[in-house]
């Protein structure tokens, strides 16, 4: 099948916001701080506004009353004895320079390079502090404080607990304990964020393009912030390159201040990041230290996990404890875990703001469990796959409530899966057994370093609240579909197509798909935690199986037949056994609006319906990894040899789309394992930021991912889906570590780190040796 | 990552651009694939007030065979990608072709020049460090002549060379190989066209007897510019060659003949083991080649 997008995508002819053309266009430039950390003592700006061709400049002093931080978006749960700081970050700096890229001012002018050209203009007196860079330092007494109004760097505090560890911990045959680092990237969507605004006078009317995975929101806390009616603020995100999390945050001070400019100067104004900014400016994922520790029974069975970790929050903390929370939540895994005690604590530092990034967190959690079962496995003389094994939940134990509170706010309950025969797949593929027995000693013997490596996680996806769509048959007998979330190459083209396709007897090719405009569609969330398909796929299936009664019931007049007795079939309605007979759909359609005459009391006009769907909570899809690696120990480089992946997200609409989020996923989960990191120096300063020294995996480092759908489907929705966006990045680096670690197994040494690098792996190669002598 | 404001000028021809660079001395700076300047310009870390683009005098863009025993000349604008395709190139200069696909990616080398890489002389360059490996020398004109510079005198240190303020690199000219000689490139980068963590360029001549004649090796990243091993070399001077020499010469270079910089993708210590490896491993190569040359 192809994809309904792909004709437009593929010949240039998509609207991206760069490109939306508007007359007498004015464009921005941000001159950010150049410190991690400072007292900002003044701004000048006035020969930035004297040069030619700049229409004018603000800074924080020229918002008044707009200056106010940011929402925050997203509410802490109800965790008893929380605590949580809220500091949301500032349209333009005031009297603080809390992270490299910060905005202090904003120059519009006629071209992008006459803005740039500008910002030398602009005399900024800063005072440098020191910066708050490393987690533990953070937290010393005597630190630097990012928010000098909070008694020191504490962003949160919360433990979460299931059973009685201490009591586990007694009973344990042994108890594994390490440390562990696990650091994150940029996201580095191939499109930086961009918002282009137009404010129509005589309409009295906003129209915002933004790249946001939130274009509902957005309107609304717009309209709030501009004194405007909702239905005078459309926002649009057209096609979007890439989200991946970071533009589902709201608000960017530049998502504030583009509008408010553009209705100041009565001209259209835009932004548009470049890579640099992107870097700085564009929210981020980064690290986590855990001291974890695993009470185990001799035979392998869990007893219980305890894990005490720091969070990197960044300069400031809008998107509540998402990403710590995930990590907590998904910590446990597909595994039978009686007790759990968790405990975090979410730093500030004077870097760019953390926020959800494709997995959230969950990475993190996943590292730790998965390194844990491996040590103990190697303490207990137990094989890696027979441990978790033995540990995995049972069919029969669905669905299972894990007590621990997902980023919903509501326990995480596993509402479906069935995760041995998903082990025994992916073992099986890969062909484990045979590696380990056969090849793997010969090729030891003969002086090479091959390891393997296989690893099982959850993710919670699809959560609430809710999201609707609407379906209409047009007189063309083509079928629209509006919804509110965005799309960021997804293929909700497709696959929101399919769905009303195969409700209403259409092609898919019929159903033209209208995501990410508010005009068109204004209730709804956005595009995030892997729930495209399961909330918005739900809607779009509930408002055609509306519509489908629609026609059912106008058909059945019309042909003088049972609504029972009618099929729909190629675009028409006919009776059951007279696929020539009927009407299409189409010319129902007509039937359905009449211009005259009178219709029966109660009717609504046309083929029309609208939908909601909003999940009580989300369903868990799983997985599990395998993966061959070949390292040369003498040069510290990796060679991914076999990639597979065994994949359970319910019923799957579309198999190449799913397989393409997967693939995805694991590109970015090895750009995680080995390539990307984001190196800051300690004042706070970001070392690498261009891809010249940020290393996205490209095509002939990601090998060729070996696929395999398993489907268990969700009981919580009519179409059994559960979410795939997040899956393939997720276990990637517990993976990537358990594979090397075993090719290097003559090494003796242990990985408790991600990402690695060929720099980093000889200096535990080399460390290692020099212990061993 | 605009760039600012500059002057743009395209001579046709070298005398026309040699005149722009003497008329605008250090404020011009000579524009040929721009794959390195380019960039530097929108970062704003280059701010040059006048370009001199190069692209229109196709008299530089040429590969040829130099005549009798002379090996080759590269004129400075020819494209990487023609060199990389070019069979004189890979039958004068096997060593130069070996080396071309780590330089970048096709779109780049598409654009990219020899003499563009070789005047801007970035340390972790593969040009730069395999022109030294096979002794080339550099033509460069001015608005008042001409010379011819030995390798040995043209790099001078991190994207410095000998070529002064209005003076334009026009030609690479590369010596033919001698008998029973082989040559070998081998390069370690984070990913495939990424500047190197570390490359090693091995030239290596037989005797009758099959004992190392002559070995010239250059490395590059490991240093502010290409750096001549030459204490490798002597470990094989006069040797048969064997794998504990090989091992022997790895460790000369990594030990006494490199300082290395440590960087975020890799440690001096790091560069060091590579320099060790790479050579022992370029060194091993290249000895086969010149038996089978023989």
């Amino acid at each position: 099948m192809r994809r309904n997008e792909d004709a437009r995508l593929l010949t240039g002819r998509a609207l991206f916001v760069d490109d939306v053309p508007l007359d007498g266009l004015l464009h921005v430039a941000f001159l950010r701080s150049q410190h991690a950390h400072a007292r900002l003592a003044s701004v000048d700006a006035s020969a930035a506004r004297a040069r030619p061709g700049v229409a004018a400049v603000y800074t924080a002093a020229d918002l008044g009353a707009y200056w106010r931080p940011g929402p925050l978006l997203v509410p802490p749960p109800p965790i008893p004895g929380l605590v949580f700081n809220a500091c949301t970050q500032v349209p333009l700096a005031r009297d603080k320079l809390r992270h490299v890229g910060e905005p202090i001012a904003m120059v519009v002018a006629e071209s992008r390079y006459l803005a740039e050209d500008a910002l030398d203009d602009i005399v900024v007196e800063a005072d440098p502090l020191p910066a708050v860079v490393d987690l533990e330092a953070a937290l010393a007494p005597a630190a630097p404080r990012v928010h000098e109004h909070l008694p020191s760097n504490l962003a949160a505090h919360a433990v979460q607990r299931k059973g009685d560890y201490p009591r586990a911990k007694g009973r344990a045959h042994a108890v594994i304990r390490r440390r562990f680092r696990y650091d994150r990237g940029a996201a580095a969507a191939i499109e930086n964020r961009a918002v282009a605004v137009q404010w129509d006078p005589r309409a009295e009317e906003l129209t915002v393009w933004d790249t946001t995975q939130a274009p509902i929101p957005i309107r609304n806390g717009l309209a709030q912030l501009l004194g405007l009616l909702e239905s005078q603020v459309r926002v649009v995100a057209p096609f979007v390159g890439g989200g991946f999390g970071p533009k589902i945050m709201m608000f960017y001070p530049e998502e504030v201040l583009v509008p408010w400019a553009a209705m100041r100067l009565g001209r259209p104004v835009k932004w548009t990041e470049d890579r640099q900014e992107n870097f700085f400016a564009t929210t981020q994922e980064r690290g986590q230290i855990h001291d974890a520790e695993l009470a185990v029974a001799k035979d392998g069975k869990i007893l219980g996990v305890r894990d005490v970790f720091l969070h990197d929050t960044g300069a400031y903390d809008p998107y509540g404890l998402t990403v710590p929370i995930n990590s907590q939540c998904t910590l446990l895994g597909p595994y039978d875990v009686p007790s759990y005690e968790s405990e975090f604590t979410a730093v500030f530092t004077n870097k760019t703001i953390v926020t959800p990034v494709r997995g959230a967190g969950r990475q993190h959690g996943v590292f730790v469990i998965e390194r844990l079962l491996d040590f103990a496995a190697k303490e207990l003389g137990i094989d890696r796959a027979e441990i978790r094994r033995k540990n995995l939940l049972r069919p029969d134990q669905f669905p299972f409530n894990n007590e621990i509170l997902f980023q919903d706010s509501a326990p995480l309950t596993y509402d479906s899966g069935d995760y041995e025969p998903a082990l025994d797949e992916a073992l099986r593929v890969i062909d484990y057994q045979r590696f380990v027995r056969e090849e793997q000693p010969g090729l030891r013997a003969a002086g090479r370093h091959v390891g393997i490596g296989v690893v099982c996680y959850v993710e919670g996806t699809g959560i609430g609240p809710y999201e609707g769509a609407r379906v209409t048959v047009e007189p063309s007998g083509r079928v629209r579909l509006a919804t509110g979330v965005g799309t960021q190459g997804q293929g909700h083209f497709t696959v929101f197509a399919q769905i009303v396709a195969e409700v209403l007897g259409v092609d898919v090719a019929d159903v033209h798909v209208i995501t990410g405009d508010t005009r068109e569609f204004h209730w709804g969330t956005g595009t995030f935690a892997s729930r495209g398909a399961v909330v918005a796929g739900i809607a779009c299936h509930a408002a055609a199986v509306r519509v489908r009664e629609k026609i059912l019931e106008l058909a059945a007049r019309e042909l003088e037949a049972a609504p029972a007795d009618l099929v729909l079939d190629g675009g028409r309605v006919h009776v059951r056994g007279d696929p020539g007979g009927g009407i299409a759909l189409g010319a129902l359609a007509l039937k359905a609006n009449p211009l005259r005459g009178a219709v029966r009391p109660g009717t609504e006009p046309g083929l029309e319906a609208t939908a909601y769907f909003g999940p009580d909570s989300g369903s868990t899809a799983s997985g599990v990894h395998a993966m061959l690696v070949e390292v040369d120990p003498e040069t510290a480089q990796v060679e991914i040899k076999r990639y597979v992946v065994v994949h359970d997200c319910g019923r799957v609409i579309n198999p190449m789309i799913v397989e393409g989020q997967i693939h995805g996923g694991v590109a970015h989960g090895i750009g995680n394992s080995f390539y990307e990191q984001l190196v800051y120096d300690d004042e706070g300063q970001l070392l690498n930021a261009s891809f010249m020294d940020y290393l996205l995996p490209t095509a002939t480092d990601v090998p060729n991912v070996e696929t395999t759908h398993r489907e268990t489907p969700s009981p919580l929705n009519p179409m059994g889906v559960k979410g795939v966006g997040e899956a393939g990045a997720i276990p990637t680096g517990a993976l990537f570590a358990q594979a090397v670690e075993d090719a290097l197994a003559d090494a003796g040494l242990e990985i408790c780190e991600i990402p690695l690098s060929p720099n980093r792996l000889f200096e535990l190669i080399s460390a290692s040796r020099v212990r061993s002598r | 990552m605009k760039p600012a404001a500059f002057d743009y000028f395209t001579p046709a021809t070298v005398p026309e651009a040699l005149a722009l660079l003497a008329e605008h001395g250090g404020d011009a700076k000579p524009l040929a694939g721009g794959q390195s300047l380019i960039p530097a310009m929108n970062f704003r870390l280059a701010r040059p007030a006048v370009l001199v683009d190069l692209n229109r005098i196709a008299e530089l863009a040429y590969v040829r065979a130099g005549g009798k025993d002379a090996g080759l000349v590269i004129g400075a604008m020819a494209r990487q990608r023609a060199v990389e395709r070019s069979d004189v190139v890979a039958r004068a200069a096997p060593l130069v072709a070996e080396a071309m696909p780590s330089i970048a990616h096709p779109q780049i080398r598409n654009r990219g020049t020899m003499g563009g890489s070789v005047a801007h002389a970035d340390p972790a360059a593969e040009l730069p460090a395999v022109m030294l490996a096979l002794e080339a020398r550099f033509r460069a004109q001015s608005s008042t002549g001409e010379r011819s510079i030995p390798v040995a005198e043209f790099f001078k240190g991190m994207l410095e060379t000998a070529l002064a303020p209005g003076e334009l690199l026009v030609e690479i000219a590369v010596p033919a190989l001698p008998a029973r000689t082989g040559t070998a490139f081998l390069e370690m980068a984070r990913r495939h066209g990424d500047y190197a963590l570390v490359g090693v360029a091995a030239v290596v001549t037989l005797d009758t007897k099959g004992r190392c004649h002559t070995a010239r090796i250059a490395g590059f990243s490991v240093g502010d510019g290409p750096v001549l091993l030459a204490e490798a070399a002597s470990v094989l001077a006069g040797q048969p060659p064997s794998e504990e020499l090989l091992r022997a010469a790895g460790d000369a270079a990594a030990t006494r003949d490199v300082d290395p910089p440590s960087d975020i993708h890799a440690s001096a210590a790091y560069r060091r083991q590579l320099v060790a490896v790479l050579t022992r491993r370029a060194l091993a190569r290249a000895f086969e080649r010149a038996k089978s040359a023989a």
